[in-house]
């Protein structure tokens, strides 16, 4: 198209090489809250004189935060469909009972009850996800009736009594640790070995996915900040898994964790089906008109969350050792909040698996450092509920300044 | 002697970076239209902007001089206090309320905050009659069409008392009738001693009811043009506004045509509400190799029905005919399955239905060929960054880098990123819905050259447009639609303005 000449507007811009600090300035909001995250862990770390990063209470931290963490990731991506779903709460209560009963009065083995939870999960995603995506029934609708349908199940299922003990191997879903395959304990090798894993893989993909961008010429980071930011995470990384090997190793649901946030993580950067919900939350419309089976896509999107929200449920029953029919009230609040101030935007389209992980972990230091200092739970809702209005302003705040 | 309305002088403006307005003066005489023209980005809507006070007094240098005294507005309710309406390209109204409640929307006549109805509405019922519409001030916004709901817009200003009136692009989604109507009442106004602004792509509007042009280039008003003393071309302005002449605004091209490859027969389509409606009635169309084929008709006479209802029924209900792609019979039930046959229909509204405006131009390069740029469902990026890199070059799509977002990208560029899409699906046919709709000369020349380039290809190219001339300028064959049906069709050689809108006038 030789004969088109520009007319108007300027040519590309050449880039300049931004320093480190104009580029933190550029993407504060990217690291900011896990900055954040970093200084919150340090003031509570401060406060409760050195109990929150203690090995036992980090090992709570995540067995605590496990489940928020993994319905965090459905949300994130129902929220970036540009959804909601309220009813992930009464599903973790629903499938607590539902397991309990099954367990417990039917003495059926945790092998089948597992998977069929799993899929009565699915199933009832999919079930709203039918009226939500077919019907063009809004969400907030649908999932508020399923909160209200699924609270009134579990209460019925479970004839308002708390039904427990599970199996003893049920309950190493949640309280189980991954036993010291090398050493005889304390400190636990295996834990470190797979902690210095898992930091080498991580500055393994990071410093590939910079050469590509090199090759590219797209790479803005400067390369002290990218060495600086690996290390980091690296060291944070060794050093987390080497005090939970101070005390029991690595819980089981911190893999189970670990392989889903990967899991996810690619599914969102590098998948056809990943970019297509961006898409759909972006702009349904053009997404239509770009062959995307929208209604399916929204369909899935609801039905995966079902699932997940079944394994929380399943995790978080296996901790208490009980289903009560309290099971997972306002979880549901704790999630939404985890994925907006990890980033997400309210009308769809944006958002990161590991910001979502990032705003759960803040909840979750929040809610744990403040109950060891003894803040009530008046406050607690206070100061979380502040925080989560500071997050998005700062989120808005970050937008129009970069307007 | 000049009576001076309205006077800015040495006016500057920065943005971050940019230089939006350097040292613009304008003058603007009692009673007359005074038109402003230039590319998209040129500095115009900015200029406005600085008048009406959205950008406050203060944000920029130099003086603006109304009514003989200075002044300096520190909001958009200043200048209006003062008689200074803009009405934008977007309409402000409330498509809920009805046509009186948004006419004294925020301005009620009201005692102690209790609205006086009955005042309202005969106050509303004199405005509509003076702008010349005959509904009543009870019914609702959203019922009203486009050029009615404008016509409204300047029924509120009316009802602020106004002196210096601003339209920016009004008749940019008007009907060739509607637009005509408009422009008698800027000439009514003038009449009156109401002074108006005019922002406008359409040249032969300008030429037709202004008094003084003021072209704006690059930030800086590079000429003023008196159209009493002297006749104004058209071609006198566009070299005004690109900074050069333009020899041809449409790029020349010697059609080869080939076989027939889209042939669609009887296709019958009923309104997706109204069962009862029928919208689109037996439409013949055939699209050979190498051809580009328009489709001519007024806004509302079921030119984009027709095209959604063919791509994948995106449009209507009990849709009805068959489609022949190289004499095969093909399905075009789904948009994917019109995709995977080889249709690509890029819409009229790029922001609403065309593209990602939060995505990278990189992303919604390959959003309708993901399988294109993937193995197995991963995507791979070197492919993809190869692929928008391709397009980038070949459209010449003017942007730092593909990870820009498409919503920091000009109206020509954005079009060009949609053309991109549909390019990278491979299709056979290309349906263009309003390909040139609210983009700058230049890059209206840019996407002709596309055009051609595609039908050189062998490729069929489908053309909705409601500028006529441009129809003209590019296709081989024009069909002519009104009310859901075509009328007819005429070769390019013997096609005209004239014959085509005698056809419609007398169906």
């Amino acid at each position: 198209m030789e004969q088109a000449k520009p007319l108007s507007e300027a040519g590309p811009v050449p880039q300049a090489r931004p320093s480190v600090g104009a580029y933190l300035a550029n993407h504060l909001r990217d690291y900011g809250m896990l900055l954040a995250l970093v200084v919150i862990m340090a003031l509570f770390e401060f406060l409760t004189d050195g109990t929150l990063m203690r090995p036992v209470n980090l090992t709570n931290l995540f067995l605590q935060n496990s489940y928020i963490i993994i319905m965090a990731i459905g949300m994130l991506l129902v929220i970036v469909a540009g959804h909601i779903d309220l009813s992930v709460g009464s599903v973790v209560g629903f499938i607590g009972a539902l397991a309990a009963v099954m367990m417990v009065e039917w003495n059926l083995p945790p092998l089948l009850v597992v998977p069929v939870c799993l899929l009565v999960g699915f199933l009832i995603g999919a079930a709203q996800g039918y009226w939500i995506a077919y019907w063009k029934i809004p969400s907030f609708i649908v999932t508020l009736a399923g909160m209200l349908v699924f609270r009134g199940l579990t209460l019925a299922l479970l004839e308002g009594q708390s039904v427990g003990p599970f199996p003893k191997n049920f309950q190493l879903l949640s309280t189980g640790f991954v036993p010291d395959l090398f050493g005889a304990g304390r400190p636990n090798v295996t834990a470190i070995l797979l902690g210095v894993v898992a930091a080498t893989a991580i500055v393994m993909l990071a410093a590939r996915s910079r050469s590509r961008a090199m090759k590219f010429g797209i790479e803005d980071e400067p390369f002290s900040f990218f060495v600086a930011k690996n290390a980091l995470i690296a060291a944070a990384i060794i050093f987390i898994s080497y005090l939970l090997a101070t005390y029991r190793g690595l819980p089981n649901v911190l893999i189970t964790m670990a392989v889903l946030i990967s899991a996810y993580t690619f599914l969102t950067n590098s998948t056809t089906i990943g970019r297509r919900i961006y898409a759909l939350g972006g702009n349904e419309k053009a997404a239509r008109l770009s062959g995307i089976n929208t209604e399916r896509l929204t369909f899935l999107t609801f039905a995966n969350m079902g699932m997940l929200a079944a394994l929380a449920g399943l995790i978080f029953a296996a901790r208490l050792n009980t289903a009560t029919p309290k099971g997972g009230v306002a979880f549901e609040l704790d999630v939404i909040a985890a994925v907006f101030i990890g980033g997400a935007s309210m009308s769809g389209g944006v958002g990161k698996i590991i910001g979502a992980v990032v705003g759960a972990f803040i909840m979750g230091v929040m809610n744990n450092g403040m109950s060891i200092l003894g803040i009530g739970i008046d406050w607690q809702q206070v100061i979380k509920g502040l925080v989560l209005l500071a997050a998005v302003i700062f989120d808005v705040y970050n937008k129009n300044k970069s307007r | 002697m000049q009576d001076i309305i309205l006077e800015m002088r040495g006016i500057t403006k920065t943005f971050p970076g940019v230089k939006a307005l350097s040292d613009v003066s304008i003058k603007v005489r009692r009673g007359e239209i005074h038109a402003l023209c230039g590319e998209n980005g040129a500095g115009k809507s900015t200029l406005m902007k600085v008048l009406s006070g959205v950008y406050p007094h203060g944000s920029y240098d130099g003086d603006i001089v109304y009514e003989g005294s200075t002044v300096a507005f520190g909001g958009i309710s200043d200048s209006e206090d003062q008689g200074i309406i803009i009405i934008h390209q977007e309409l402000a109204l409330v498509p809920q309320l009805s046509i009186a409640e948004n006419i004294f929307l925020g301005n009620e006549i009201a005692d102690k905050g209790i609205i006086d109805w009955p005042q309202v509405y005969s106050n509303t019922e004199a405005l509509l009659r003076k702008v010349g519409l005959t509904e009543s001030s009870s019914t609702h916004i959203g019922k009203l069409g486009v050029g009615k709901q404008q016509l409204v817009e300047i029924a509120k200003a009316l009802s602020k008392k106004v002196k210096l009136l601003i339209l920016d692009e009004p008749t940019a989604a008007l009907q060739e009738n509607d637009s005509q109507k408009l422009l008698d009442l800027l000439l009514e106004f003038k009449a009156q001693g109401i002074s108006s602004i005019l922002i406008s792509h359409k040249l032969n509007e300008i030429s037709r009811v202004a008094d003084t042009i003021t072209v704006i280039r690059d930030g800086m008003a590079v000429a003023t043009l008196d159209c009493h003393n002297e006749e104004i071309s058209e071609d006198r302005i566009i070299r005004g506004m690109v900074g050069r002449d333009m020899e041809h605004r449409y790029p020349h091209r010697t059609p080869n045509i080939g076989a027939t490859l889209l042939e669609v027969a009887n296709w019958n389509v009923w309104h997706p509400e109204s069962a009862e409606r029928q919208v689109i009635h037996d439409i013949n169309l055939r699209v050979a190799a190498g051809e580009v084929v328009g489709i001519a008709g007024l806004m509302g006479s079921g030119r984009t029905e027709f095209a959604m209802s063919l791509f994948g029924k995106s449009y209507g209900q009990n849709i009805s005919g068959t489609v022949q792609l190289k004499g095969q019979p093909v399905d075009v039930s789904t948009v994917s399955k019109a995709v995977a046959n080889g249709l690509a229909y890029v819409t009229e509204d790029r922001k609403e239905l065309g593209l990602v405006l939060d995505e990278t131009i990189l992303r919604n390069t390959t959003l309708a060929n993901l399988e294109g740029v993937s193995t197995r469902g991963v995507i791979d990026d070197t492919r993809e960054r190869r692929v928008a890199e391709d397009y980038r070059k070949a459209l010449s799509i003017r942007t730092p880098s593909v990870f820009q977002k498409v919503m920091n990208l000009s109206g020509g560029n954005q079009q060009k990123v949609v053309l991109s899409k549909w390019l990278f699906t491979q299709p056979d046919v290309l349906i263009l819905d309003e390909p040139t709709r609210g983009i700058d000369v230049g890059a209206k020349f840019e996407i002709y050259s596309i055009i051609n380039q595609l039908a050189d290809e062998g490729k069929g190219v489908i053309v909705i447009s409601s500028e006529m001339p441009e129809l003209l300028g590019i296709c081989d064959r024009i069909y002519v639609m009104n009310e859901g049906a075509f009328l007819g069709e005429l070769a390019a050689t013997e096609a005209s303005q004239e014959k085509i809108m005698s056809m419609i006038v007398t169906a």
